[in-house]
């Protein structure tokens, strides 16, 4: 293979005959330069982590074996070491190890195939694509409305993550109006569901904010929000968006594109609202100063209308007065000319059952009963025969 | 329940932030030492306006908690949610 030519000096004789380390360091350039970062899948055996941090091990499967370093600086993000016999994938660069003359892998990345190796392949794959559109870029996140009226909330309906955010709004903030959006947030062919209930969350009017969420779970639950069709549609979402996915450790994608992130459902309700009665206090608060900017600019105005204020009080208490004194002679008056009045004094007035007025001697009949009022009620009366006729 | 909009567009509605915004400028004016009679009193009318309308918002003391749903001729649903 001419282009992997290593001898292109020639040294056909033994006159030109290169030194050891001018041809490992040859054989470094070359591969090196021939290869770009590679993922390698393999057993691990003869594991050694030096004081120094840096790992060394061999990778092999049944027909070969290389050994492999991975820098300290790069093993510090894989979470446990891995075990004898292990399989796993590793991103790594090809390289010659100069001093030994042996090839080799720089190691960047190391994960386990067994359960969810794939599975961070396949994150880290999605990861890379949402980087490289630049959906993680910290210009892109929008600041969260200061008051939302209506907030959208993207989760499960029976999940503890909408318990928690209605209980916290509840407490904090009651004017808003929240808007379930239900969707499934774990199982097969959940991603879909997800985008779709986000998109359609996107075309509810007067939205101020969205909440994407659910409660903690495996990583194997929380899947879904590390899948790049959930992440861009949190990233292509035209109102401000909160993300909380529970979980102890990584970051979700979806967390990384979303305007802010929250470690639990109920932190992202705290982070959507303010507290109302602050809200209030600062309303109150001004119009306090609107008051008081208002009494300063018409002090004067004020005074005299106080005064003026005053000398209508006095004229108006005069007037009422005086017709209360009135009111109250004119009343003694009708009591002075009431009937009953006179009838109290001990006169009676005389009436017949026909309710006549009965004046005089002749309007009184022998025999003929009247009816006798007098101070207190009214008495049957019947005259007598005069004694002697 | 039913409806294809849920309420006016927000432009229309009074919106706090707005509100707030204007109150605060309204204040900050009248603090001004300089400030004629009539135009303090204009200003403070149209400062209890805007207090008015922020009190309102803020005046609703039951959180609404809907349910969303699209319907397949793409009108929306919502119904109470079951605590």
């Amino acid at each position: 293979m001419g282009e992997l030519n290593l001898f292109s000096e020639t040294s056909s004789s033994t006159d030109g005959a290169w030194r050891v380390a001018d041809v490992t360091r040859r054989a470094r350039q070359l591969i090196e330069s021939g290869f770009s970062p590679i993922w390698v899948r393999g057993e691990v055996s003869g594991f050694k982590a030096y004081r120094s941090g840096h790992w060394y091990f061999t990778l092999r499967d049944a027909d070969a074996q290389v050994r492999c370093i991975m820098w300290r600086s790069d093993n510090q993000r894989v979470r446990t070491p891995p075990d004898e016999g292990v399989e796993v994938f590793v991103e790594a660069r090809p390289t010659v190890w100069e001093d030994r003359g042996e090839f080799r892998l720089t190691v960047k990345q190391l994960l386990p195939t067994a359960a969810d190796g794939g599975w961070q392949i396949k994150l880290e794959q999605a990861r890379a694509a949402l980087d490289r559109d630049g959906l993680f870029d910290p210009s892109r996140k929008r600041p969260l409305p200061q008051f939302p009226f209506r907030i959208a909330v993207v989760t499960s309906v029976d999940g503890a993550a909408l318990r928690d955010i209605v209980a916290v709004t509840e407490r904090r903030w009651p004017v808003v109006e929240l808007l379930v959006v239900p969707t499934r947030v774990q199982g097969e062919g959940v991603e879909a569901e997800i985008r779709a209930a986000l998109q359609f969350a996107d075309r509810l009017p007067d939205v101020d904010l969205v909440i994407i969420g659910r409660g903690g779970g495996s990583r194997e639950d929380l899947w879904a929000f590390n899948t790049e069709i959930v992440a861009r549609a949190v990233a292509a979402m035209s109102v401000p968006t909160i993300a909380a996915v529970g979980h102890e450790t990584d970051v979700s994608l979806t967390e990384l594109v979303a305007d802010a992130r929250a470690p639990t459902p109920s932190a992202a309700a705290e982070a959507a609202v303010p507290n109302l009665e602050q809200v209030q206090a600062g309303v109150d608060q001004m119009a306090r100063r609107l008051g008081r900017g208002l009494t300063n600019r018409t002090q004067l105005a004020k005074e005299r209308l106080a005064r003026t204020t005053d000398r209508l009080t006095v004229a108006i208490g005069g007037l009422v007065d005086r017709d209360r004194s009135r009111v109250s002679e004119l009343g003694a008056m009708l009591d002075a000319l009431s009937p009953l009045r006179i009838l109290a004094r001990g006169y009676s007035v005389a009436r017949s059952r026909e309710g006549k007025v009965l004046r005089r001697m002749d309007d009184f009949v022998p025999d003929v009963p009247f009816t006798l009022t007098v101070g207190d009620g009214e008495v049957n009366a019947v005259p007598k025969a005069p004694a002697d006729g | 329940m039913r409806c294809r909009k849920l309420r006016p567009m927000a432009d229309q509605q009074p919106n706090l932030q707005s509100e707030l915004d204007k109150l605060e400028a309204i204040v900050r004016d009248l603090e001004d030492e300089n400030l004629d009679l009539d135009r303090a009193i204009a200003m403070f009318e149209e400062g209890v306006r805007h207090l008015r309308s922020a009190r309102e918002l803020l005046s609703k003391s039951e959180l609404t908690v809907r349910k969303v749903l699209e319907e397949s001729d793409g009108s929306v649903r919502f119904d109470d949610i079951d605590d």
